[in-house]
């Protein structure tokens, strides 16, 4: 099962066993990972999963697609490799993925 | 109320508001003892995949439930589920359950939801004959959702479109009934009612507005068809009404606990007796932004409500009201929802809608009260907060594509 390493705004590191085919925001709620609200289960309706992807997996989290782009234009705080964690599909790829959150989702 | 003083918290009902009471009770630091009463056989789950994903499969159960089965132990919550509240003793702050069972209480959630409005006509208990609230109720209408069956759906709101563009997709033969001149006519537009009848005209749905329903007939106790006023009988295998909710709120009112339409709460989601809380579909509440109490049947209600109910419990600081906001899956549009648009004066139509991208806002004295945007994020997330900031917008500007969302947000926030 791949690991992936949640680092919290403030450093703070959890590496948590990833279920494949599940996304990295499930993943992350179901661990009680801090600093991901999820508001609308992974609908990409709401923004509050924003997570930022270490740069050396950008490309194996997967293309974005363009509801999440224009989602992620208007979040808070974006950077290059910012994501919408219910979009980024857990696969073997992805072990060793750290993903770091915001200090806010609002 | 002082943290100190509450050592005993129950909460009855276990949707979407429970979960998040739950969570951030435990976040808030509470330490004592937490029980959660649930009437459904069923942990926590989210319901908008019911009429969507879930519906057509493509949605694993184990990917409903807000947190797996051992997070509630870890979290050491008591979880009583098949369990029904049925009676609030408030002298001595206890709750009694269906089986006898009784749970004192320091401190009250009602997260009772709501439950489907029952179809007032006769032959609504026949086989076949469906709501769309639980997951009971997906499991008992999956397996009739057969390609080439007919299906009748009794109510144009979004449930009964989201089902309607399911059953489509897997090939059933849909008719759509609805009683008003025009579909989602209690929720939106003209607008974008007649942007999502033509959608799903387009997609084979068979919509009749403006259609009184007379009664369900059936044979050898399953429905065959729906019999609409005129006599005319539509051939149906199976029938799903989605006519609206009503708020369970007898609990409470049964306790003397104010009521009107849904449980009164104040804006820390506090009824009229301080120790009970309501949360969610169930409850009325202050809609700061809108001068006006009301209930509100979303997922970001029964978040907002959970939260306002846990911090106040706790005498945390009373979390932000955040403008409300929805959304609803049908084919491939995404509607997201930012805002109340009852009472506008005027709307602006931004974008096309034979482009299938577009948002309608709404305006009250030139000040932005509710957008509804589809397949259009950056419409939905720049208006949530013009919303919430009482933008005053010039429509001429609003309806301008070749002004990117951004900078109207921007300027209007300068």
């Amino acid at each position: 099962m791949p690991k992936i390493t949640f680092v919290a705004h403030d450093g703070a590191e959890r590496t948590i066993e990833a279920k494949n085919g599940m996304s990295v925001m499930e993943v992350a709620v179901n661990n009680s990972v801090p600093g991901i609200d999820a508001d609308c289960g992974g609908a990409c309706a709401c923004a509050t999963c924003h997570v930022y992807v270490d740069e050396a997996f950008l490309a194996k989290a997967g293309e974005q697609q363009e509801m999440e782009k224009s989602m992620l234009d208007f979040a808070e705080n974006v950077r290059p490799n910012s994501r919408l964690s219910c979009q980024i599909k857990v696969t073997d790829a992805l072990d060793g993925l750290r993903v770091t959150t915001p200090e806010s989702q609002h | 109320m002082a943290s100190g003083e509450v050592r005993r918290i129950v909460i009855a009902g276990a949707g979407q508001a429970a979960a998040q009471a739950l969570q951030s009770l435990r976040q808030g630091g509470f330490d004592g003892s937490l029980t959660l009463v649930g009437d459904e056989p069923a942990l926590p789950y989210q319901r908008p995949p019911l009429s969507k994903a879930y519906m057509k499969g493509e949605f694993e159960e184990e990917r409903l439930y807000f947190k797996p089965a051992a997070w509630y132990e870890d979290q050491k919550v008591e979880v009583l589920l098949g369990a029904r509240a049925t009676r609030i003793e408030r002298p001595n702050r206890t709750l009694h359950l269906g089986h006898g069972a009784t749970l004192p209480y320091d401190a009250l959630i009602l997260a009772t939801g709501s439950r489907p409005r029952p179809l007032p006509c006769k032959g609504a208990d026949l086989q076949g004959v469906h709501d769309l609230r639980t997951l009971a109720d997906v499991e008992r209408i999956r397996p009739q959702m057969v390609e080439g069956r007919n299906i009748v759906i009794i109510g144009a709101g979004y449930i009964g479109l989201e089902a309607a563009a399911v059953a489509r997709q897997m090939g059933l033969n849909v008719t759509v009934l609805e009683m008003a001149p025009r579909v989602l006519a209690r929720v939106t537009s003209p607008v974008l009612s007649e942007f999502y009848a033509g959608e799903h005209r387009r997609q084979g749905v068979t919509i009749l507005t403006a259609t009184q329903l007379s009664h369900l007939d059936g044979k050898d106790g399953t429905v065959t068809g729906a019999v609409l006023a005129d006599g005319t009988v539509i051939p149906a295998d199976m029938v799903l009404s989605g006519i609206g909710i009503l708020p369970n709120e007898e609990l409470a009112k049964d306790a003397g606990i104010a009521c009107s339409n849904g449980i009164l709460v104040d804006r820390d989601a506090r009824t009229s007796d301080p120790a009970i809380f309501a949360a969610g579909d169930c409850a009325s509440r202050p809609l700061v932004h809108y001068g006006r109490d009301g209930r509100l049947e979303s997922v970001h209600n029964a978040i907002e409500q959970g939260k306002l109910a846990a911090a106040a419990i706790l005498g945390l600081p009373r979390p932000a009201e955040d403008c409300p906001w929805f959304w609803s899956d049908q084919y491939d549009l995404k509607l997201q929802i930012a805002g109340l648009s009852q009472g506008y004066d005027t709307h602006v139509i931004r974008g096309d809608p034979v482009a299938r991208k577009f948002a309608v806002f709404y305006l009250r004295n030139e000040t932005l009260i509710a957008v509804d945007a589809v397949n259009s994020p950056p419409e939905f997330l720049a208006s949530k907060k013009l919303i919430m900031a009482g933008a005053k917008l010039a429509p001429a500007k609003l309806g301008d594509t070749s002004t990117p969302m951004k900078d109207i947000a921007a300027e209007a926030a300068a």
